[in-house]
């Protein structure tokens, strides 16, 4: 037992020959947001503020797909969603289509506080959102020159895709680089075995607008019980029919399977190339495993071990740091 | 066992004061949708294909509230939802906040197949539509005289339930009104804050497997009465309304709060497919353990050619027909 948190910075085809100049404040950002995690739980803070906290930092970074720095529709807006859940009372709130909310977690926390609702979504939300008195920004706040010529690059992929091939239905052609990433997540556990999970993300790059991913649907993207806390990234359509973060928690209930086990199943068991997920149990044990080329992620448990990674463990100078 | 099968719901949580004339209309249109999915299933059809056939005679019909007869937002306004899953490949499709659409469950399948997603909500979804040529009507097809009326009993049980706040001793829902009473002679039955008698079932659904094995769901809504507009509710999210996998596939129906902190649908699959458990008995387990104090129904069909109900609600209405005859419809 103990407390242990871990978070993402998204699952993708993260090249390994990412410049460092990308890496550097990424891997920077981690860290820092890994510290205020661990500061916020052995200050007793409960889980389910230390993974909002977490992830509002991670929305406020230009460098992850969440908040500040999410991917743009087709029409080159933002519409952004989230998702936490409480696994002690299994309440949870999930927002969508934010265009103009700075922290789209923190709107989701207010839907499961201050609703008799679970989701709100569109313009719904962003009149809840103006209620309540939310931090509201123009869309410059969020759009980034990175994200743009990610949009510009896709509709080019898609484009030439188009021209050559016989369009394939279901893929979306991955662009140059790293726009296959997506979201943000964190889930904590105290040392009383409280369990909490939240995600956020922009979505899919150039994806339709209106389009829901898996972010804030519970089970599929987010899902936190008495069991384990998951949040999961990667390709939000693979995400949704493999309900992924329920079904970490469902086999460790109904199979027996620990948390390691249970989260490697559910991995090896979505198409390559689609899934990472961080996630810890009552127990205060943690895993973050993906089957994608990279997943900024990081997490620390309370017997002092932490890590900091992009790649599979062991690949191209992933940090680690076993005694704190 | 083996053969096709398919259940139909119309909504769990029925006022046990239903007048008996409304209780054979739907036992009627009940009785007739449970037709056109048998004979879709008897030609060969794939039971992704008689899912969405039946839901859209169910949203068509205005005796259950999704499509034509679809409860009321805050606004007056009707924001519907659908999501359809094809057990096969688990595909799945889900679209939310549809006010112009003739049949959601229509613009489901059309995301699963014609888009790159599965999930398509709001002015994207109604853009989507447009796209697809799919059949529109103007907002106000959709509003009945009788959910114009309900909207604003709903208003008023609301303000009366501030005033009184005296706790319930039944359920607790995941309501913010939860705890406080609805002054009404229901005897304090209540689903999603609202006594019984304003509540109406919001729901409809189908699941089915056909001769070859492939089970297939689909669900449809037209939400919470009196919902804050842009709330989505259980039915378009899979695994919590919606499910289906090669081993069966599940529609669920009631407190679409305590059936997405449950991921109902999902969880009637992962009983059986992790613990191992027959068909009736994941049903029956998923709504015993898994609910708390939630209030809802579901029905479910495995690939064996078995069908399932279980609600925890004062009646849920239902039907279900099997390819060895059998045929059934019931509300209580």
């Amino acid at each position: 037992m103990g407390w242990a948190i871990a978070l993402h910075g998204g699952a993708g085809d993260i090249p390994l020959s990412f410049p460092v100049e990308g890496r550097a404040p990424r891997e920077a950002a981690l860290r820092h947001c890994l510290e205020l995690g661990v500061a916020a739980l052995k200050a007793n803070r409960p889980p389910l503020d230390v993974v909002e906290l977490v992830v509002r930092e991670l929305e406020n970074s230009p460098c992850f797909n969440a908040g500040k720095g999410s991917v743009l529709t087709t029409n080159g807006t933002v519409e952004m969603e989230a998702c936490i859940m409480d696994g002690n009372t299994k309440k949870c709130g999930a927002v969508s289509g934010l265009s103009t909310v700075v922290n789209a977690i923190s709107l989701a926390r207010l839907v499961m506080e201050r609703t008799p609702h679970i989701y709100l979504a569109f313009d719904g939300a962003e009149a809840f959102a103006r209620e309540q008195g939310v931090e509201t920004a123009h869309s410059s706040h969020f759009i980034t020159p990175e994200n743009v010529e990610r949009l510009k690059n896709a509709k080019e992929a898609k484009r030439v895709q188009i021209d050559f091939t016989e369009p394939i239905k279901g893929t979306i052609p991955s662009s140059i680089g790293d726009s296959q990433i997506g979201t943000v997540g964190c889930v904590a556990v105290d040392g009383h075995g409280i369990l909490a999970s939240a995600t956020s993300t922009g979505g899919l790059v150039n994806k339709m607008a209106g389009r829901i991913g898996d972010t804030p649907i519970i089970g599929a993207g987010t899902y936190a019980n008495s069991y384990c806390a998951v949040s999961a990234t990667g390709k939000g359509e693979s995400i949704i029919q493999a309900t992924v973060a329920r079904d970490v928690a469902a086999l460790m209930e109904y199979k027996g399977l620990s948390l390691k086990e249970a989260a490697a199943y559910v991995i090896e068991r979505t198409p390559k190339g689609n899934v990472g997920l961080v996630a810890v149990s009552a127990n205060g044990e943690v895993t973050m495993p993906f089957n994608t080329t990279g997943m900024f992620r990081a997490c620390a448990t309370e017997d002092g071990y932490s890590e900091i990674g992009i790649w599979p463990s062991g690949i191209n100078g992933d940090l680690e740091y076993p005694n704190k | 066992m083996g053969g096709w099968a398919i259940a139909v719901h119309g909504g769990a949580g029925v006022d046990p004061k239903l007048p008996e004339e409304r209780q054979e209309e739907a036992r009627r249109v009940l009785r007739r949708c449970l037709g056109v999915g048998a004979a879709g299933l008897r030609a060969g059809l794939p039971a992704v294909d008689v899912v969405e056939m039946v839901v859209r005679e169910l949203e068509t019909d205005p005796v259950f509230n999704s499509g034509r007869g679809s409860a009321l937002t805050q606004e007056g306004t009707v924001e519907m939802e659908a999501s359809i899953m094809d057990g096969r490949g688990r595909r799945c499709g889900s679209v939310s906040g549809l006010t112009t659409v003739k049949n959601p469950v229509s613009l489901a399948r059309l995301v699963m197949d014609r888009s790159p997603h599965s999930y398509l909500a709001f002015h994207g979804a109604e853009d989507f539509a447009r796209e697809q040529g799919v059949e529109v009507v103007d907002n106000s097809y959709f509003i009945t005289d009788e959910n114009v009326r309900m909207l604003k009993l709903a208003k008023e049980a609301n303000s009366i339930v501030y005033d009184y706040r005296v706790p319930v001793p039944s359920a607790d829902t995941c309501s913010a009104s939860a705890g406080l009473v609805g002054a009404t002679t229901d005897g304090g039955l209540q689903m999603n804050g609202l006594p019984i008698s304003i509540y109406a079932p919001e729901t409809v659904g189908c699941v089915a497997v056909d001769s070859c094995g492939w089970c297939a769901a689909a669900t449809s809504t037209g939400g919470l009465m009196n919902k804050m507009s842009g709330r989505i509710g259980d039915s378009p999210l899979i695994g919590s309304g919606t499910y289906a996998c090669g081993a069966c596939a599940v529609s669920c129906t009631g407190e679409g709060e305590a059936i997405i902190r449950s991921t109902l649908a999902r969880d009637v699959a992962a009983l059986m497919e992790y613990k191992g458990l027959g068909l009736q008995e994941a049903v029956d387990y998923a709504l015993k353990e898994r609910l708390d104090e939630g209030k809802a129904g579901l029905i479910a069909v495995s690939r064996n050619g078995e069908v399932a109900y279980g609600f925890n609600t004062v009646g849920m209405f239902r039907g279900c027909a099997t390819e060895d005859g059998f045929m059934d419809v019931a509300i209580w």
